[in-house]
């Protein structure tokens, strides 16, 4: 009897299932090592961030807070990255949205509630696809790395909010009440502008994670069951069959695109009508919700239904890091461990792709077998 | 024009170009075999925090301490590099997606913000910087003194790796293989070249170079940690390269382009200009937009640079 090591084309069903379970425990373990290399009790922490996210009070209530504009980034992702166009300008897409969300919520704060709402919706599913546009009309026309232009424009947006706030008397600052005058903030939003939470006994559901979900649904539709959709996934899996098949690329690239950057800039604007009701640069900066979307969108292997799921799992990671933030659970490990959660849930497709067989060594290849067998394929 | 505005904003360039001409060279090595790495902000950032740490720690003479940390910076950006290899190259992930892992991972929320935290480093003043050393004594040399022989032993690193490189890659017969390796890897294959050892030998130095790229923030430019405090640099050099067509030459010049629009702002503002800072920071980040959206005109029309393999894991056809 020998343990050998050989390649499978499919790997079982069971364990395509398994996997993600596996991949987690994997994290689990080398997340363990991590905290005890740096001086922290891996376990104690493990329990810390269930109660944080879980069963505190305001705990659950505190992770939809950071699930809803994950779910919102994680989606823009997830339909960029499943149609292969790496849109990572979530981040600045979101920050657009919020700008475009606020400004039209200061601007019709009088108006009746319901209106308010689906305008500043409007407002932030406008300025967040435009936003998406420019590396979409630079990736379609001019065939333009849209990882690195998106990218370039996270940063460009987040210096514009900054400029509105902090460094110049833009409609969005507060200029008159005497805290702003020692420290530059934006203008509050009227109630009118203000989203109401679905309250369930103790528990509020953001409007906005109602309306992600529902989008959501709405994405895995467009991409499963739709003329649209079906183009989308072969220009995606096989660009010259597309091609040759005369089906329009820089159409779909830039439809794709204005969808990712609607969804993040919605997300920007469920930051302002959900949680925020004010333009907070520094806050919306810290959070980096559009990357941590990438994490999202990847460990649901871009599936719009997954990404509602997984949004949870990491909105509960996330708010445990920002509930329990201090010495004992210092802000940078989040990251450290969605990273390595990542890299668990990559590293994971090595099993699918590998298995383990007991048994005889394989028989003797004599060259006349292995050139029939080369004939054969 | 004011020769000293021109000439202290050449040095300023100089300056903030080095991290982009080290990290900018590490990826082109790894992108001429085949690997992209989008990795490189988190290499550099965790480069940056392990180098001051070290600085901060060791005791000794000033120079040793120095070479000590940067050699930590350039293994802590190595080590990060080697888990894209195992992924891109071993279990072939999308390279792109193992990249922005690695940045979400090493990067402003993760384990370099931790590492700083956890060493407790945030506030401290630096005990160790790199200073400018007066090469043969021509510093005083009006305009080119100041420019070339009065620069700090990182600029003139980057300056011997840059030769080095460009003499690695067109004149050697292992820079033959890995531009063979990055464009046509199943020929470089049947030629007896390993093309995985390749792979991996240039994915990890190239980390190690976004490892000291990372390390000029903290050990010559300013001796701090801050989280984050490369803000882009890492994407740029990665637009840099692209902006090259893949040569290190073209390379060097473009990073002190950036580095002169990085550094405008202060310089300007030393001159009396006022305008609000924002604008003048965003100024890389647009520039690198333009600058990509021109090279991409040229390319689209003619190919020029891009290794053919870049991207692709190579798959043997075996058994």
């Amino acid at each position: 009897m020998t343990l050998r090591i050989e390649r499978s084309l499919d790997a079982p069903r069971w364990l395509r299932v398994a996997l993600p379970f596996l991949s987690l425990i994997l994290a689990a373990i080398l997340s363990g090592i991590v905290l005890e290399l740096s001086g922290h009790d891996a376990l104690g922490t493990y329990r810390q961030i269930y109660s944080a996210s879980l069963t505190s009070t305001g705990g659950l209530t505190a992770t939809f807070v950071y699930a809803t504009p994950l779910l919102f980034t994680g989606l823009a992702v997830a339909i960029a990255f499943r149609m292969r166009v790496w849109n990572i300008g979530g981040e600045g897409q979101l920050y657009m949205g919020a700008i475009g969300a606020s400004g039209v919520g200061l601007l019709l704060g009088g108006w009746s509630q319901p209106l308010v709402i689906v305008a500043m919706m409007a407002g932030g599913i406008v300025a967040g696809a435009l936003w998406a546009m420019i590396p979409g009309v630079l990736r379609a026309y001019l065939q333009t790395n849209e990882i690195l232009v998106s990218l370039m424009l996270n940063y460009v947006a987040g210096l514009a909010m900054y400029l509105l706030i902090y460094d110049s008397q833009s409609f969005w600052r507060d200029l008159t009440s005497p805290t702003a005058l020692v420290f530059p903030q934006g203008k509050n939003l009227l109630p009118a502008a203000t989203w109401p939470g679905i309250q369930l006994g103790s528990f509020t559901l953001p409007l906005g994670f109602v309306v992600a979900t529902v989008l959501a649904v709405l994405l895995f539709m467009l991409v499963r069951a739709t003329r649209f959709g079906f183009e989308m996934r072969v220009m995606a899996d096989s660009p010259n069959a597309a091609r040759y098949a005369g089906m329009r690329t820089k159409r779909t690239i830039l439809a794709v695109m204005a969808i990712s950057g609607a969804l993040a800039g919605l997300g920007g604007a469920s930051q302002i009508g959900d949680f925020g009701h004010v333009l907070d640069p520094r806050g919306l900066e810290q959070a980096q919700y559009g990357y941590t979307g990438i994490v999202v969108a990847a460990l649901a292997l871009y599936n719009p239904l997954a990404v509602v799921i997984v949004s949870i799992f990491i909105g509960a990671l996330t708010n445990a890091g920002f509930a329990l933030q201090g010495p004992s659970f210092p802000s940078g490990l989040v990251g450290t461990m969605e990273g390595i959660i990542l890299f668990s849930v990559l590293g994971g497709e090595i099993l699918g792709r590998y298995r383990l067989r007991f048994g005889r060594e394989p028989r003797h290849v004599t060259p006349l077998d292995a050139a029939g067998a080369e004939a054969d394929a | 024009m004011n020769t000293d505005l021109v000439v202290s904003l050449i040095v300023s360039a100089i300056v903030y170009g080095t991290p982009l001409v080290l990290a900018g060279l590490g990826e082109l090595l790894a992108e001429r075999s085949g690997v992209l790495n989008l990795g490189v902000e988190g290499m550099m950032l965790m480069g940056a925090v392990t180098g001051f740490y070290a600085s901060q720690q060791l005791g000794g003479p000033g120079w040793i301490v120095l070479i000590v940390a940067m050699v930590v910076a350039a293994l802590a950006g190595g080590s990060m590099a080697l888990i894209h290899a195992f992924l891109s190259i071993t279990v072939r992930v999308n390279q792109i997606v193992s990249g922005l892992a690695l940045t979400i991972f090493a990067g402003v929320i993760g384990l370099s913000t931790y590492a700083g935290q956890v060493w407790n480093i945030g506030g401290q003043h630096g005990l160790h910087q790199l200073n400018r050393v007066d090469l043969l004594g021509l510093g005083e040399v009006p305009i080119i003194g100041p420019i070339l022989f009065d620069q700090d032993p990182f600029v003139y690193l980057s300056w011997g790796l840059v030769i080095l490189v460009t003499w690695y890659l067109y004149r050697t017969r292992t820079g033959l293989y890995l531009r063979a390796v990055g464009e046509a890897p199943r020929s470089a294959d049947a030629m007896g070249v390993n093309v995985t050892k390749y792979r991996y030998v240039h994915t990890i130095v190239g980390g190690a170079l976004a490892g000291l790229g990372g390390a000029y923030f903290t050990l010559a430019i300013a001796p701090i940690w801050t989280a984050g405090l490369t803000a882009g640099v890492g994407w740029i050099a990665i637009a840099l390269v692209i902006f090259a067509f893949w040569r290190p030459d073209v390379l060097v010049l473009g990073a002190y382009l950036f580095g002169a629009l990085s550094s405008l702002g202060f310089t300007l503002q030393a001159y009396g200009v006022q305008m609000p800072s924002e604008i003048f920071s965003s100024l890389p980040y647009l520039m690198t937009i333009v600058v990509l959206a021109g090279a991409s005109t040229t390319m689209a029309r003619r190919r020029i640079g891009t290794p053919a393999a870049l991207g692709v894991p190579y798959v043997r056809e075996e058994g």
